[in-house]
């Protein structure tokens, strides 16, 4: 193999840094007439390498086995790239003010570095490559979280994002170093079969799980969840639950799967135990929130132990639904972040009490909103409803039906909260409701593109197929 | 025949068109679009039909010909749900039918429903349930076929309310929505059982005779008969609640309140004979598996039928008259049904069966849209308002008279032929029951023609104003529909649909054709001394029959049992019961949840500090609780 075809398999990440570079160079010379068009091309660039992306190849592995390619791996890349892409769409109203305006090359640019770690995190075959993924992923994320100069809540956020982070990976880092040391290798082929249930490798294997835990939030590593994602520009909150943890959730399984594959009975006890009370604590957070962000971030991290039913069964099946769900919960959870980001934007409201008699003055807006809560609370016969339906029976066939009973059991308590947003919106009176919103055009499409989903891909049954075809088990 | 797609396509085109751009079209296109989508529709269901009869036999039996199959929806590894296109003899037989009344409807709409409120609306909805019809009939599958039986009753919902601003009209949509979807319920769950043993919804795999799927299915016993037996009983009340069979019949008279045209399309045409070609779809299960539900599908038809026909011998409203004729109709097809067989001259019943539901189909059709004539003409469908019409209307009056011959059975015109077949096969059965459904038959020509002479014979009422023939769109229907009632019963129907495919030579059972044409001219003389010219005869029927008419004109009290059922004995009775269990034991448990939930959420609010230390600190106790209870537990 010739050292170019090394960078054929990688493909996907070399058009992503070709995007990236040719967006930098732009901000840079661009004067401040071409810099209007900044996010058109930006949207058309990233639209394209999504485009040339989307087909899988065939399975593969470039410079000695440090980069791996599955074709399950464009699925999961292209469905962060959708995510990503409408993200984008959403993130205009952000610039309208003249402080931020300056700053939106940097916006795209950070978003597309992380998004460039996830892929290396997804694909990586060793360990140093998957840690240089994992930091790629977070640093700039610190500063996405902070990009509001001018808040001091968003500061704050960024703040607690980078120290809580430099303490996960300090962790991690710790498992790291004692599989190395009990297994002499960093290549996931290598340690794999060199994983014995010793009281090193057990301690190594749970510091190395608390790191991906942290990135998921699952309970007990969530705590910087809400007060991040209320910090947080609206866009980057979405980008944070959305695709960093759908980023997450997919890696956290496949190295469940490849990396400890032989301590699969010691994880599923412990996933066990951590998605009960992932779902249930993010649940009765969730209930009392008045602000729509932490509001969302609770649900964000009840849905994550959600996400945890379809890892813990290890199935092909397991697979297959966890990447559906992702799917799902990205379209669901990016048409409340769009029309959440779209009045923040605009009017800086984010109490659910704001919210009351909005379907007076933004009929359509609440619509979007409430398809979306219907969505994030199962509600049938939208996509939400199909995804928990699949994920709960891959479970169940496992034989985890006490998980499945209490999840369901979560499921009813969600809808509470959910529908608490549905009826600040459609029944509660309110004398001054937020003033009609005319949103632009981007998010216009990007809200039609998520009803859309929400409602056609539960019915669409080859989109489970597709997955399905590609997904791999223990 | 990938072209029969179209036959689907097109009146959904049309349907979204109108749904989403009627009110910005004018009511001229938008009934050009509504009529023009089905012409070229019924153009296509006459070529696919032509092509199906002449080229799809082998070895003189039709082959089923699938064009389009493709999977939706898998369900567990052998179970899927398929959307497709079937084509077989009953299949194409019901897309000539639906697509020539639906055309006629159409066109016929278009005088009839002039400058009405709506009227984009209403040839939305009329595409909506084409297309749901066509659907239906076409179904690969049972599941899908439930989907647009489902479809189907939805938009007989929309038409039937059709007026909202009627409450009778709401009341009758509801009323019918109601008693149909109780009935589909049974069917669905019909289908689950079976599907759950068969492991298939595939009408292919159904009917193949084959009977080592419905192995486990008859082992599996439930209150004393096999699962199979339950399944196919349960789907055959699915049927009845459509096809308006007793005791689930009493929705069919009041969704007389939807417009005329709709009466005729849907309440008597087609979609009432949708549980009709439920049973002719899965007749091979029926006759080989389960021959005592299609004994009860005889029994309920026979019962049915005369049940229908004494009610409608004193009705005075003329679309409810012809509503219960309907119902007695559907009655005699479900017998027919009932009383055949699969082989050879023992399945003449089920050839007489779908014949009739195509003849039927032709004449009722042209019955209720004459009628649509006269209350157009006369703005009253009560028969003391009508009389000596037939000077007035003569366009109307030949066609009506012509479909109540051939309804009555009077050769040559269709409809004796296709009665004649089932009063065969009903004595070939058994003699009581030859004998019942041919008093039935005379009833029928009784009260036909006593609604045709009080319509146009008969005393000459006071009009506001003189009435005049109803203009072209509306008597083309009528003409062109007179002509399969009269010449359709030359159609050498065995030679197409007969119940094992094979061509059967039709024999006339002289002696029953003679005696069911003798009682019906008896009882069409009966009916003209007593109505055709003004007497004092026609007074005293009512008070010679005194309890009879009392009770038959109050429709034998079902509609009175019904709501005792329902209002003192389900609401009065059984809900409070629940009601009180709801409130006090369900809400109760319930609002202790939430309380509970609600305890629980303020005390841990203090876990969410904000202080980054305690954060760090939960998160390295929490690893470390962690490893400890892998290493040690």
């Amino acid at each position: 193999m010739s050292y170019f075809d090394n960078f054929l398999i990688m493909c996907s990440e070399v058009s992503l840094l070709i995007v990236l570079l040719i967006l930098l160079l732009f901000d840079i010379t661009a004067g401040k007439r071409g810099k209007q068009y900044f996010q058109p091309v930006a949207i058309l660039l990233f639209a394209l390498h999504t485009l040339l992306n989307f087909v899988p190849t065939a399975a593969g592995e470039a410079f000695g086995g440090m980069y791996q390619y599955q074709p399950v791996m464009t699925i999961i890349k292209s469905i962060l790239n959708v995510a990503t892409l409408i993200i984008f769409l959403q993130s205009k109203h952000l610039f309208e003010s003249i402080k931020m305006k300056s700053q939106q090359g940097e916006y795209y640019f950070l978003t597309l570095s992380t998004l460039l770690g996830m892929y290396l995190m997804i694909s990586s075959g060793h360990l140093l490559l998957f840690f240089i993924g994992l930091e790629t992923a977070s640093i700039p994320l610190a500063t996405l979280v902070a990009f509001n100069k001018h808040c001091k809540k968003s500061a704050e956020g960024g703040a607690k994002f980078i120290l809580l982070s430099a303490f996960s990976s300090g962790i991690l880092l710790f498992g790291i170093s004692y599989l190395y040391g009990t297994t002499g290798s960093l290549y996931f082929s290598e340690i794999a079969p060199r994983m014995a249930l010793n009281a090193l490798q057990i301690m190594a294997f749970i510091f190395f799980l608390s790191g991906l835990f942290f990135k998921v939030s699952f309970v007990p590593f969530h705590l910087w969840t809400a007060d991040v994602y209320e910090g947080a520009p609206s866009n980057v909150t979405s980008y944070l639950s959305v695709v960093s943890k759908g980023s997450a959730a997919f890696v956290l399984m496949t190295l469940l799967f490849k990396l400890f594959g032989s301590y699969v009975h010691e994880w599923q006890t412990l996933l066990f135990w951590i998605i009960i009370v992932t779902i249930t604590l993010g649940n009765l957070f969730a209930l009392r929130q008045q602000n729509i962000k932490r509001f969302l971030a609770f649900s964000s991290i009840s849905q994550a132990g959600y996400v945890g039913l379809g890892i813990i069964s290890g199935s092909t099946l397991g697979m297959t639904t966890v990447i559906y769900y992702i799917l799902v919960y990205l379209f669901s959870n990016l048409a409340a972040f769009g029309v959440i980001s779209a009045i923040e934007n605009r009017t800086g409201k984010i109490e659910i009490a704001d919210y009351n008699g909005l379907y007076q003055s933004n009929p359509k807006l609440s619509f979007v909103m409430m398809l979306a809560m219907f969505s994030l609370a199962g509600v049938a016969p939208f996509a939400g409803f199909m995804s928990k339906f699949f994920i709960f029976s891959s479970a169940a066939q496992q034989g985890f039906y006490l998980l499945v009973i209490v999840a369901v059991v979560n499921t009813i308590i969600s809808l509470y909260y959910y529908l608490r947003v549905v009826k600040a919106m459609f029944i509660n009176q309110n004398e001054q409701p937020i003033e009609t919103i005319n949103t632009d055009n981007w998010n216009k499409v990007s809200l039609v593109i998520c009803t859309g989903a929400i409602i056609l891909v539960g019915l669409l049954g080859f989109v489970l197929d597709i997955i399905e075809k590609q997904s791999f088990g223990l | 025949m990938e072209y029969t797609l179209f036959i689907l396509l097109l009146p959904l085109t049309s349907f979204i068109l109108l749904g989403l751009f009627g009110i910005k079209l004018s009511h001229k296109i938008s009934g050009l679009i509504g009529t023009g989508s089905l012409l070229i529709m019924a153009q296509l269901s006459y070529v696919a039909a032509f092509s199906y009869f002449t080229t799809q036999r082998i070895d003189a039996v039709f082959q089923t010909v699938i064009p389009i199959n493709v999977l939706w929806l898998k369900m567990g590894t052998n179970l899927h749900i398929d959307m497709g296109i079937l084509l077989d003899p009953i299949s194409v037989m019901m897309l000539v039918v639906i697509s020539t009344v639906s055309l006629m409807v159409h066109i016929y709409s278009l005088g009839y429903m002039k400058g009405e409120k709506g009227f984009q609306r209403y040839y939305a909805f009329l595409s909506l349930f084409t297309f749901s019809m066509m659907g239906l009939v076409l179904s690969t599958n049972i599941f899908q076929m439930y989907i647009f039986w489902e479809l189907v009753g939805v938009s007989s919902y929309l038409l039937i309310g059709f007026y909202y601003t009627k409450p009778s009209a709401v009341a009758a949509a509801k009323k019918a929505f109601i008693v149909t979807r109780f009935a589909d319920m049974f069917f669905l769950i019909g289908i689950l059982v079976l599907s759950y043993f068969t492991q298939t919804f595939d009408f292919g795999t159904l009917t193949s005779g084959d009977s080592s799927i419905f192995q486990q299915a008859i082992s599996a016993q439930f209150l004393g008969t096999s699962a199979l037996v339950w399944a196919m009983a349960l789907i055959f009340i699915g049927g009845t609640g459509k096809s308006a069979m007793f005791p689930l019949h009493i929705w069919l008279p009041d969704a007389m309140e939807g417009p005329t045209p709709v009466s005729a399309l849907i309440h008597a045409a087609t979609m009432v004979v949708a549980g009709v070609y439920l049973v002719a779809r899965l007749f091979p299960v029926y006759v080989l598996f389960t021959p005592e539900v299609l004994q009860g599908v005889a029994y309920v038809g026979a019962f049915t039928s005369m049940f229908a026909a004494l009610i409608a011998m004193v009705q005075t409203d003329i679309k409810r008259v012809l509503a219960f004729s309907t119902i007695s109709q559907i009655g005699f097809m479900m017998v027919a049904l009932g009383v055949s067989k699969l082989e050879g001259h023992h399945g003449l019943g089920y050839m007489a069966s779908m014949f009739h539901l195509y003849t039927h189909a032709m004449f009722k059709a042209l019955l209720f849209l004459g009628a649509g004539s006269v209350i157009h003409a006369v703005h009253s469908n009560e028969m003391e308002n009508m009389g000596g019409l037939r000077k007035h209307m003569p366009v109307t009056h030949l066609t009506f008279l012509i479909a109540c011959l051939a309804i009555a059975g009077i050769p040559p015109f269709s409809g004796f032929f296709s009665k004649d077949e089932i009063l065969s096969a009903t004595y070939h059965f058994s003699t009581g029951m030859g004998i019942w459904m041919t008093v039935v038959a005379a009833l029928t020509a009784f009260y036909m023609f006593r609604l045709y002479f009080s319509i146009f014979w008969g005393k000459e009422k006071q009009h506001a104003h003189t009435p005049h023939e109803s203009p072209k769109s509306m008597t083309f229907p009528l003409v062109f529909l007179a002509i399969p009632t009269i010449l359709g019963g030359l159609i050498p129907f065995g030679q197409f649909v007969t119940a094992n495919r094979a061509p059967y030579a039709i024999h006339m059972n002289w002696m029953v054709a003679g005696v069911s044409v003798v009682v019906a001219v008896v009882a069409i003389f009966i009916a003209s001394r007593l109505y055709q010219y003004p007497n004092k005869r026609t007074a005293t029927v009512p008070t010679a029959l005194r309890g009879f008419h009392k009770a038959a004109s109050h429709r034998f009290y079902m509609d009175e049992v019904y709501l005792f059922i329902t209002k003192k004995i389900l609401f009065n009775g059984v809900s409070r019961v629940f009601a009180w269990f709801d409130r006090h034991v369900v809400d109760g448990f319930i609002n202790g949840i939430a309380s509970v939930t609600d305890w629980f959420s303020v005390r841990i609010r203090g876990f969410q500090s904000g202080e980054i230390q305690w954060y760090a600190w939960v998160f390295l106790f929490g690893t470390l609780l962690i490893t400890a209870l892998i290493l040690f537990v």
